[in-house]
């Protein structure tokens, strides 16, 4: 079957079979492998993507369910060469030391300061709570989406997918 | 690197287009909502639809709203979307604190109140919490429409009373006034299926409790409910001795199995607990005292 998505604002088309998983489209038939692939179960969210703006573990979508819609992965995050603030507070404050689970944290990250774009710890926690860090203890991540809270791009809106899309 | 085994694919564009993809292609097909449940047991292999009908796109299935004295709940509703949905939260508090230990954010909101409901996992949260509710689901197939009571939906791990060829779109939930409620799940870890879980809802006449609803998750009680409590409760006066018995009755009437999450008496014991708490906490709320 063949399906159209916008993937990082650009359109894409391919033909597939409709068993395969968004993650593997996403790495294996586009090569942005800046999603990780993890336990393969739904439980680890190292393979979140935004879906429409919305995060979701791309394991346990099938590319054929994104066919039509707006996905937005890592290699995304960056405007015009200037990384996203979520980017930069991962580097600022330590939000990472393996890296593995960093590319589905800061979909999730940039998610929830869309929504709310002041949380507090609490709230961040909250909303990480579907992701596994094996490396930070998560106190570093805290510390890297609380710096992006503070630190909005001047136009934070355009990096909503509802604008771009 | 789990894949699932060949399948097609279609994308409904109505729920009359759904049933009768589901009517053109047999048992073999499945409705496909969030995906949660049933994509992880097809890498698995414990599920081989020949026929997948993605039905994301029923966005008419996604409202949730009160219309008189009933919450309406449209089957694609997300789990997120029951969470955040303050209307729902003012009615019953228990269905809050249900999502709230459903899962995880993530999957939150990919999942559907519908999909949970007809996947019928024996541990899911939402037939107990919405069992205690005495909800009803609204089914339809090309036949025309039935309401079922929730409480009839389940009729065995992951079996329902439907058809092959219809689909649930909606929930419909009793609103009556001055209810207390509260749900409690012990699982391992976050986001884990419950070793137990037990929500109860409660309307006080005085200090008799004129009407209550007790549902228990991942302890084998019979369509999540603890029926035979329920009658043990009705009609008593809302104090220790009848928060005790509710806990004795839930406890004797739900039926564990000892696995990964637990022996059978401990999970036996947890419910009685769960159940107190949550009585105990739903009555605290009906009296308008914060708990």
């Amino acid at each position: 079957m063949q399906v159209q998505m916008t993937v990082n604002d650009q359109p894409v088309t391919r033909e597939i079979e409709p068993r395969l998983l968004l993650v593997h489209f996403l790495r294996d038939e586009l090569g942005l492998t800046g999603t990780h692939w993890g336990c393969d179960t739904s439980n680890c969210g190292v393979c979140v993507v935004s879906m429409d703006g919305v995060p979701v573990k791309s394991c346990t979508v099938l590319a054929a369910m994104a066919d039509g819609r707006t996905v937005r992965t890592v290699e995304g995050l960056e405007r015009d060469g200037e990384l996203d603030p979520v980017q930069q507070g991962f580097m600022n404050e330590h939000g990472l030391q393996c890296g593995f689970c960093t590319p589905g944290m800061m979909i999730t990250a940039r998610a929830l300061l869309d929504e709310s774009p002041d949380p507090t710890p609490a709230e961040i926690r909250e909303a990480i709570s579907g992701q596994l860090c094996r490396c930070t203890g998560y106190e570093n991540i805290v510390r890297a989406i609380r710096w992006a809270a503070t630190h909005p791009r001047p136009a934070a809106a355009e990096t909503s997918e509802a604008v771009s899309s | 690197m789990q894949i699932p085994a060949p399948f097609d694919y279609a994308r409904a564009r109505s729920v009359d287009d759904a049933i009768a993809l589901l009517e053109e292609h047999g048992e073999e097909a499945r409705l496909v909502a969030g995906g949660h449940s049933l994509l992880p047991m097809m890498k698995l292999g414990l599920a081989t639809p020949e026929m997948l009908i993605d039905i994301n796109d029923l966005t008419d299935l996604t409202r949730i709203r009160v219309d008189g004295d009933v919450l309406r709940i449209g089957a694609m509703a997300r789990h997120a979307d029951l969470l955040s949905s303050a209307v729902v939260g003012e009615q019953y508090r228990m269905l809050h604190e249900a999502e709230r230990v459903i899962a995880d954010p993530v999957v939150r909101n990919r999942g559907t109140v519908g999909g949970s409901l007809c996947h019928a996992d024996p541990a899911e949260d939402l037939s107990a919490a919405l069992g205690a509710l005495r909800a009803e689901c609204v089914v339809r197939g090309s036949g025309g429409e039935r309401v079922v009571p929730l409480r009839e939906l389940v009729t065995g791990p992951y079996e329902t009373v439907l058809q092959p060829a219809e689909i649930l779109t909606e929930v419909r939930i009793p609103i009556r006034p001055g209810a207390g409620s509260a749900y409690l799940k012990v699982e391992r870890r976050a986001g884990d299926w419950a070793v137990a879980s037990a929500g109860a809802v409660v309307w006080l006449d005085g200090e008799t409790i004129s009407e209550v609803g007790i549902g228990l998750a991942a302890v084998g009680a019979p369509h999540s409910v603890a029926a035979a409590t329920e009658d043990a409760v009705r009609g008593r006066q809302a104090d220790d001795e009848t928060i005790d018995l509710a806990g004795e009755g839930a406890a004797a009437e739900c039926r564990p199995t000892t696995d990964q999450r637990g022996p059978a008496d401990y999970k036996r014991a947890l419910t009685g607990e769960l159940t107190r708490r949550a009585l105990r906490t739903a009555i605290a709320r009906c009296r308008g005292q914060e708990a």
